[in-house]
């Protein structure tokens, strides 16, 4: 059965539309990542399920009840902001408890299920600190603690980790898998815009852009299988490489010429209608192979190398569109205006049609 | 010296002068005014109070004992004391003659008339000699110029405390100004709260008009607001005053307190909603506390208008003993005493010193950092 459940719903700021039509279902224990450009309404979109925004179309269900005008506190969600949104004035325990106080539990209750929480997240020693004498981890634990002690089905984490530093960022996300591991009744609702937090938390993404959903999957399944340009751009970084390509054959295997003059062979099957359209084909920079061969893909001068120790990557400007990347593995010497030569294996190649949609994996 | 960091130095240098400059310029009148307050006013009178630190030099006119207690030791009749009485001083001049008050140093036995004889000693102690009685019921005049410790002392205080009447005027003056700060302070945290956080239809414009107000001049509705509670029947009464200051206080306190409110983070109130806390919850345990900064700044500016006014005092209360506040009694003591600088001086200073200790006791909400935790960089 579906935890949460999102029917059209849709989002009018006056009459400027935010969100349409978006159509989602969120099961028990599920741990949903919503990635997308800024100003995506991904944050919109968790507010609206938190009830922080109204939902001005569709319905918001949870466990089958409609949500929409329910506020926030009896929804059973819990939210943990960017902002961390400390109390200022209180301290950590009665940050944590303040839920608990306003929902009139038991005192001795409050006191258990406080230290509980506190021990869980390592917190025990700070307890009795205003949030002020706290580091930015601490802080952060703390606002996840206090999501804990409510103890509820959905837990709502709006960009939690882009106030911490690298090194802080990695291990608090860390922490937040194995929270969920933990809890592994409970739901979680991620926003994030970053694409490392993405792929190794969620059991699913959400890709949003452009007022809606562009698509949903497990992190791999959109890394290999993106329903159109935008995804495939989107997952993955450096983003991958899109070729602007004329199509000359149709068939089993599709045949496109490519700018500078070379023919790709596509094993996916076209229609004929679709001959001389202007398609793209997509190719994702560590399956770039650098090959000395006529039959090249794509031929190049370096027009900038980044050394990382772990890979290379060579760029080369293009006269139109984003320059293409090159992902190679390790340390390699290269120098700059250097003519290189890279082909693709077919099978790996994607295919977008004039509307930017997946060729291979959209029916 | 002509690098950047030479110039700064000395544009540091020149602020620091002129902050220094500046800052002595506005104390040392009321510093004065302190000295001036706690001297004796017989001092006060004969100097200024920059020389109250250092002994200064009077010309006294002092009277021997009288005939009454002169003793015959041989042939002369004789009168002894000391001029200082029971107090002490230094003697640098004496003299017997008004045109002549400093003519001889102290120790000289000098010949009066008719064979009298007069020595002053330094210690101030005289021995007069006459061949024939003495008969002067009121002694004789003796000038004598002294040194003399300055003599500080609080009995101008008490003196205007309890004999001028501005103890009775204090405590009225308190009773205007407690409830005419706190009033308007909870009413305007309310509405500052709605007019920020809370959505309801007209909330900007309900916000222009109340800012609105602040350009109307309070001096026109003075009298349409006596008229009314001289009809309502709470004209010169301290619930008249208190809802009039309450009033006229209120359009500035929303202001402040709504741009203060609304500048705190929305994701501590939103996270306060997702907590189940209601509006009114939200008020007291988050806006309350965090607002106390800009709470505590309004209430100095309140209780200082409050307890400075004189206007609205006299227009809304009687100017009998139960009513007269402070600033009142100071302008009828103005008229009254306006000579006696000590009255005036202590006057002066037992009403700024309550504003001084709201002012001492509530500057540190005023240093921010409250907020510091609850948001990144905050």
């Amino acid at each position: 059965m579906a935890n949460l459940k999102l029917i059209n719903a849709g989002k009018m700021y006056g009459n400027v539309p935010v969100l349409t039509d978006i159509n989602l279902e969120i099961k028990k224990g599920e741990l949903i990542v919503f990635v997308g450009p800024s100003g995506c309404g991904k944050s919109t979109l968790l507010r609206m399920i938190a009830g922080l925004e109204k939902i001005t179309s569709g319905g918001l269900e949870i466990d089958g009840e409609l949500m929409n005008d329910v506020p926030p506190a009896k929804r059973g969600i819990a939210m943990v902001f960017q902002s961390y949104a400390l109390y200022p004035h209180l301290t950590v325990r009665d940050n944590m408890s303040f839920a608990l106080k306003i929902a009139k539990v038991a005192k001795d209750e409050i006191k258990t299920i406080v230290e509980e929480a506190a021990e869980s997240l390592q917190l025990t020693p700070y307890l009795d600190r205003l949030p002020k004498a706290l580091s930015g981890g601490q802080r952060q634990r703390v606002a996840i603690g206090r999501a804990i002690v409510r103890n509820p089905k959905i837990y709502l984490f709006d960009e939690p980790l882009s106030n911490l530093d690298a090194a802080l960022r990695v291990a608090t996300r860390i922490e937040i898998a194995q929270l969920k591991e933990k809890m592994p009744e409970s739901t979680m609702i991620y926003v994030t815009h970053d694409q490392v937090e993405a792929m190794t938390l969620a059991t699913r993404i959400v890709v949003l852009n452009n007022r809606g959903i562009e698509q949903v999957g497990t992190p791999l399944e959109l890394y290999e299988k993106p329903l159109n340009k935008f995804v495939a751009t989107f997952i993955g970084s450096p983003a991958m490489n899109i070729l602007p390509a004329k199509v000359v054959a149709t068939g089993a295997v599709t045949s496109l010429t490519l700018a500078n003059g070379a023919v790709a062979e596509v094993p996916i099957n076209t229609a004929d209608q679709y001959l001389d359209n202007d398609f793209s084909i997509g190719a994702r920079p560590e399956d770039m192979l650098l090959t000395q061969s006529d039959e090249y893909l794509f031929k190049g001068n370096v027009s900038y190398i980044e050394a990382l120790g772990e890979i290379t990557l060579l760029y080369f400007n293009r006269e139109e569109g984003a320059p293409v990347i090159v992902k190679i593995p390790g340390i390699a010497h290269f120098e700059r205006d250097q003519e290189l030569k890279f082909t693709v294996d077919p099978k790996k190649l994607q295919m977008f049609d004039a509307l930017d949609i997946s060729c291979k994996y959209h029916d | 010296m002509d690098s950047i960091v030479g110039k700064s130095s000395a544009l540091t240098w020149a602020v620091n002068i002129s902050v220094v400059l500046l800052v002595l310029l506005w104390t040392i009148p009321t510093f004065g005014l302190l000295v001036s307050s706690v001297r004796d006013k017989d001092q006060l009178v004969s100097s200024g109070w920059w020389t109250s630190f250092s002994k200064v030099e009077r010309n006294l006119i002092k009277r021997s004992a009288p005939a009454s207690e002169q003793s015959k030791v041989d042939d002369l009749y004789v009168l002894t004391g000391n001029v200082f009485g029971d107090k002490k001083g230094v003697v640098t001049a004496f003299g017997w003659r008004s045109q002549d008050p400093m003519a001889f140093i102290p120790g000289d036995s000098v010949p009066l008339r008719k064979g009298k004889m007069l020595q002053i000693n330094a210690d101030g102690s005289y021995l007069l000699t006459s061949p024939i009685p003495f008969t002067s019921k009121r002694g004789s005049r003796l000038f004598v110029t002294s040194i003399e410790e300055p003599i500080f002392t609080l009995n101008n205080y008490s003196e205007v405390l309890f004999a001028e009447g501005l103890g009775k005027s204090f405590l009225n003056t308190m009773t205007v100004t407690i409830p005419a700060t706190i009033i308007p302070i909870l009413i305007a945290a309310f509405a500052a709260y709605a007019l920020a956080w809370m959505e309801f239809p007209g909330r900007a414009i309900f916000l222009a008009m109340v800012v609105g107000l602040l350009v109307v001049p309070l001096q026109m509705s003075l009298i349409p607001l006596l008229k009314l509670y001289t009809d309502v029947g709470i004209g010169k009464s301290y619930l008249g005053i208190w809802l009039a200051h309450t009033g006229f206080g209120l359009p500035l306190a929303i202001y402040l307190l709504r741009n203060y409110i609304a500048g705190l983070p929305r994701e501590i109130i939103e996270s306060a909603r997702v907590d189940g806390a209601n509006e009114f919850m939200i008020f007291v345990k988050i806006i309350l506390p965090l607002t106390f900064p800009a709470l505590a700044s309004f209430a100095i500016f309140q209780f200082l208008w409050v307890w400075n006014d004189l206007l609205i005092a006299t227009v809304f209360l009687g100017n009998n003993e139960e009513q007269l506040v402070m600033t009142g009694r100071l302008r009828e003591l103005l008229g009254s005493r306006g000579g006696n600088w000590e009255i005036l001086t202590a006057s002066a200073f037992v009403s700024i010193f309550v504003p001084l200790m709201v002012f001492f006791s509530l500057q540190k909400y005023l240093v921010r950092g409250l907020l510091s935790g609850s948001v990144k960089g905050g």
